[in-house]
Parts: C-alpha cells; sequence; structure tokens
C-alpha cells in the first residue's frame, strides 16, 4: 500500500497581469487583466514506506508547488492525492501532525527568541509529551550539533546553523513522513554533508519517508535510490536512479587553475576550454582519475570537480524522449 | 486542547517585553497627551452653561484610563504576523496541527496585552498617587467607587482585551487579499478613535448621537470599561455592559473566522 498516492495532480495560479507605465497602473486599477499560470498539469505518483525520492527539476517547474499541495499548505485546482490516508488540504490539521517539512529558503523558528524556546513552543503546539520531547531533543540535538547553539536567538544564527535548527525543529514531533524542499541550499560543504549523512540516517534507521527537492545534483545521488524529474509541470521520469543514463549526467566539469609555469601537453590541450593558467575539461567517465592524472602531472593551485547542471540533463532528457 | 494557544501567547509576552525601553517612552508621550486632554476639556466644564452630562471626576477618570490602555486599542496590527505575510511565510502557520484562527487570536491578544502592561505601570502611577501629591487631587484618578465596580472594571478591561484583538483578527485577515496593511491601519485609526471615546468622551457628544453610540460595536473599547470604573454606569448595570461587549467580541470572531477561511483558499506562496 502506497503511503503518498498522487492522481492526476493540476494547479493553476492566477496572474494578475500590469501594463507598463503610469497610464498601464491606472487602467488596470479599474480593469485588471489575468494569466493562467499552470504549474502542474496532470501529475501522478505513488510513494511506498521508508521510501527516499528525490524530487528534481528546472526552476519554476513545478517542484515546490507539489511539495506545497502535499503539506497541506495549497489547494490543488484538480487532481487528488492523499498522505496516510488523508486529504492533505481537507484534513490539513490532523495531516499536519504527522508530517516534518522543511523550505530551505524559508526558517520556521521564532525570531527573536533562543532557539530552545522555539523548541519548546514546537513541543507545545503539537502537544508532544514532554519526556519524549526531551528525548528526540537530545538525539537532534546530538546529531546536528545543536547544543552550543540552544540560547541563541535565532536572528543572530548563521545560515548553516539556522538550517541545522530548521531540521531539528521539522522532526522534534516524530513525523513518519518528510518533505525537504532544498534543505540544502546556501549551506557550506561542511554543514551540506551533516545535513545529507543526518537524512540518510532518519530514512535508514527510523524508517521515516523522505521527499527530497534540490538543486544539486550532488544531494540527489548522494541519497536517492529514486527519482523523479518534473518540467513544465509534468513528470518526465520517474524510476530508479539508474535511469538518468543520459551520458551527460555521468560527465564531469573539471575546472582547473594551475600553478605559474605549467605548460599543457598536447593532448590535453585539445581536450581543454581555457588556457594555461586556467582550464575546463568535460570528462565523461571516472572523473577521479582524470583527476589523479592531472595532479600527478602538473602543480595545481586550484580544482573543482562539477556535476552537470539539472537544465542540461532535463534538455538531455527531453531530446532523448523525442527520439 | 488550550496547550498550543497558551504557549504561543506566552512566548509573544516574551518577545514583546524584549523592547521595553520603547514601551516606557511611549508611557511618557502618553502621559503628556493626557495632561493636554484634560485641561481642554477642563475648560469646557469650567464655562459650560448648562449641566455635562457626566461628572468632571468620572472624565477625568476616563482620558487617564483612555491613556493607560490605549495600547490595547485596535490601531496596529500584530507585526510579526504581517511580516509573515510581506516575507510568505505564512504557508509556515498552516503546517501546524492548530486552528489557524485560534492561534493567530492567541498571539495578537498577548501582543496587545503585554504591550500594555508595560505602558500602564508608569502612567497609572503618576495618575494615582503622584497627582494628588503634588496638589493636582482635581486632576487625579480616584479609586473606584465600590468594590463591585472594580470588579465590573476588571471584567470590562479584560472584554476591552477580547473585542480589541477579535477587531484586530479581522483587519488582519484582509491581508489574505492587501499584503500591506497600512492604508487600513490609517482609517481604522479616525473610525475607532471617534468610536470608542478616546477622542472625547462619549456621553460628551451630542444627544441625538447617542442611541447610535450606545449600539455600535466599538464602545466596548473604551467607553464601557471606563465609565464602569467611575461609577457612571452604575456596577448593576455593568454585567448587561459587559454581555453587549462580549456579543460584539462574539460577532467580529464569527466574521474573521469567516474570512480567515476564504482566504486561506485563496492563498499563493510565490518562489522557493
Amino acid at each position: 500500500m502506497p503511503q503518498i498516492t498522487v492522481r492526476q495532480l493540476e494547479k493553476v495560479f492566477r496572474v494578475a497581469e500590469r501594463q507598463p507605465g503610469f497610464w498601464g497602473a491606472v487602467r488596470s486599477l479599474a480593469h485588471r487583466r489575468y494569466r493562467e499560470v499552470k504549474a502542474l498539469h496532470g501529475v501522478d505518483f505513488d510513494i511506498e514506506p521508508g521510501e527516499l525520492v528525490g524530487y528534481i527539476g528546472p526552476n519554476g517547474a513545478g517542484k515546490s508547488t507539489t511539495i506545497k499541495i502535499l503539506s497541506g499548505i495549497l489547494t490543488p485546482s484538480g487532481g487528488e492525492c492523499q498522505v496516510a490516508g488523508l486529504s492533505p488540504w481537507r484534513d490539513r490539521a490532523r495531516h499536519v501532525a504527522r508530517i516534518g517539512v522543511v523550505f530551505g529558503q524559508r526558517s520556521q523558528l521564532w525570531w527573536d527568541l533562543p532557539v530552545i524556546e522555539s523548541f519548546d513552543l514546537l513541543r507545545d503546539i503539537y502537544a508532544t509529551p514532554t519526556k519524549q520531547h526531551s528525548r528526540t531533543q537530545e538525539e537532534l540535538a546530538d546529531l546536528l550539533d545543536l547544543e552550543p547553539l540552544f540560547d541563541v536567538p535565532v536572528r543572530q544564527l548563521s545560515l548553516g546553523q539556522r538550517a541545522r535548527c530548521d531540521l531539528a525543529a521539522s522532526l522534534l514531533h516524530r513525523p513518519d513522513i518528510l518533505f525537504l524542499d532544498e534543505p540544502t541550499i546556501g549551506l557550506d560543504a561542511p554543514s551540506r554533508l551533516a545535513v545529507r549523512q543526518f537524512i540518510r540516517r532518519q530514512n535508514k534507521e527510523n524508517g521515516v519517508t523522505v521527499l527530497l527537492t534540490s538543486h544539486d545534483m550532488g544531494d540527489i545521488e548522494a541519497l536517492c535510490e529514486r527519482v523523479m524529474v518534473i518540467n513544465d509541470g509534468t513528470l518526465l521520469l520517474d524510476g530508479p536512479m539508474d535511469s538518468l543514463r543520459s551520458p551527460r549526467y555521468r560527465e564531469r566539469r573539471v575546472v582547473v587553475e594551475f600553478e605559474e609555469g605549467e605548460t599543457l601537453s598536447a593532448e590535453h590541450r585539445a581536450l581543454a576550454e581555457g588556457d594555461d593558467a586556467r582550464a575546463e575539461f568535460r570528462v565523461a567517465e571516472n572523473a577521479a582519475a582524470f583527476v589523479a592524472e592531472l595532479s600527478a602531472r602538473y602543480r595545481i593551485r586550484d580544482l573543482i570537480v562539477e556535476h552537470p547542471p539539472i537544465e542540461e540533463i532535463v534538455r538531455d532528457l527531453y531530446r532523448s524522449a523525442r527520439g | 486542547m488550550l496547550r498550543p494557544y497558551v504557549a504561543v501567547l506566552g512566548a509573544r509576552y516574551r518577545e514583546v517585553l524584549q523592547y521595553r525601553s520603547a514601551a516606557l517612552a511611549n508611557s511618557v508621550v502618553q502621559l503628556f497627551w493626557g495632561g493636554i486632554r484634560l485641561m481642554v476639556l477642563g475648560a469646557f466644564f469650567a464655562s459650560a452653561n448648562a449641566d455635562p452630562p457626566m461628572a468632571f471626576a468620572a472624565v477625568v477618570a476616563y482620558i487617564w484610563l483612555g491613556q493607560a490602555f490605549f495600547g490595547l486599542l485596535p490601531y496596529s496590527l500584530d507585526p510579526d504576523i504581517q511580516r509573515k505575510f510581506l516575507e510568505g511565510n505564512v504557508a509556515w502557520e498552516l503546517l501546524r496541527p492548530v486552528n489557524l484562527y485560534a492561534f493567530w487570536y492567541a498571539r495578537t491578544f498577548a501582543h496587545r496585552v503585554a504591550d500594555t502592561t508595560i505602558r500602564m505601570l508608569p502612567l497609572l502611577f503618576v495618575a494615582l498617587w503622584v497627582l494628588p501629591w503634588v496638589g493636582l487631587d482635581a486632576w487625579a484618578l480616584k479609586p473606584p467607587p465600590s468594590l463591585a465596580s472594580g470588579v465590573a472594571f476588571a471584567a470590562a478591561l479584560f472584554g476591552m482585551a477580547a473585542l480589541a484583538t477579535a477587531v484586530t483578527m479581522l483587519f488582519q485577515t484582509t491581508l489574505f487579499w492587501l499584503v500591506s496593511g497600512r492604508g487600513l491601519q490609517a482609517c481604522m485609526y479616525g473610525l475607532i478613535s471617534l468610536f470608542s471615546g478616546l477622542l472625547v468622551p462619549l456621553p460628551l457628544l451630542p444627544q441625538w448621537l447617542q442611541p447610535v453610540l450606545y449600539w455600535q460595536p466599538f464602545r466596548g473599547l473604551g467607553d464601557t470599561p471606563f465609565r464602569i470604573y467611575s461609577g457612571d454606569i452604575a456596577a448593576w448595570a455593568a454585567p448587561f455592559e459587559i454581555a453587549l461587549q462580549l456579543g460584539w467580541t462574539a460577532v467580529f470572531v464569527a466574521t474573521g473566522y469567516a474570512v480567515l477561511s476564504r482566504g486561506r483558499e485563496r492563498l499563493v506562496i510565490q518562489g522557493g
């Protein structure tokens, strides 16, 4: 029995159109024109208990809209969806007691209060038994290293600290289902890794179902066995991680800055874009071996290995679907 | 059942108390304006030809209490909730397993009351003790005439806070449509100042207006508790007055609740 079912989900936004200029503004006071934007048309999927599913797509594809509908914040324009037997927007209050949600760009903590007071408030709002709450809080503080942050007002936290506190806040009431919308956005590398590891543990050890969106393919690849790709409000692909088999997807972009005085060999120069100071390579397979080869041969000042951006993956998927 | 609402009330209280000095500064301003209003009304009373409709001592109490409990009046929206609308964080409020109206009501109530508890203390201290001590006894606030009046006043004051919160909530729910509350706040200011009695005590307004003034909702935001305090409304008549106040509160709660449900359905959260 799937825990989450989504059938023919649709969402249409009505956007007021402004005419440019002063007279345009005056005219639109009396006479508003609206444009309809279809954020979702006909999305279908099922998620089983304990799955960890990645949900990717370019900006404006409908990821966040899906998550907002699933978490009961938005009412869809059409279609059905059920989460653990409840309709998120019709049974909102009962539904939200059982899910945890993180929107990476927003905080759910009380701005002027110390972190610990926000946690206490959440305990009362979710009516969690005090004993269970302190046990969960201790566990989370341990995993995410929150202890030193407890007495700091939220407004004084750094982005990474706040992200960790937000993640903990979404789990304090021990939800079975987590919706994470860009939980790693804007985080530095260590925080990002800590958050990833934490999500994995919640899924593996506590069997929490996770639906995760991210703009960083690294997150998705590190965590998810199943991935759904959405573009323009429809699912382009839903399958195991391996199904993103496009050669583009396995490709890595290696950007290297060399120490002064280095000259590239003819063989490398043919592969590279750039010059002897800074070169970019597109490596189809085994980037690690390639990096090893470069560092054995040249003195390197700096080096970055990048995943192909999601936009490119989606473009490739499109192309292969059209044949 | 009530635990989430009590908790949020307490938290809001602690948040507001962080801005103590602003509240104290405000209290000085209130004191100053109270003095000016009293002097103006005193001049009118001194030169009145006919019998005034209210004893001067009752007017003095009316003015000082108006200044002391100014913060309870629904002049402003809860800044925290306004910010949530602007920044799109209303979403979080919908992620809580609570009734949104009750949740915000508790919070707005705490905002109103917390502010006022700090502001009223210095002002009441001056009006009750300092003024008689420096020989301005005629301008000082006297205690209520009887214990019954005092108890009724406490109840009416609570009613005032409940009604003010319900009115604020109704204005707040329009944020689903308006985004910014500034224009509305400006309109509210004039309307509520006049009809609550904060501008001029309602009994001093023209006789032919009195029936209208009696039945309109904003009277419970000042006139009712202040006149119960001074005994201008006798203690035996107070229960009916308080019932009227609570009746209007119920009307505003019901309307606000309905508007909030409508607003929630059309909610759009942009970005992210």
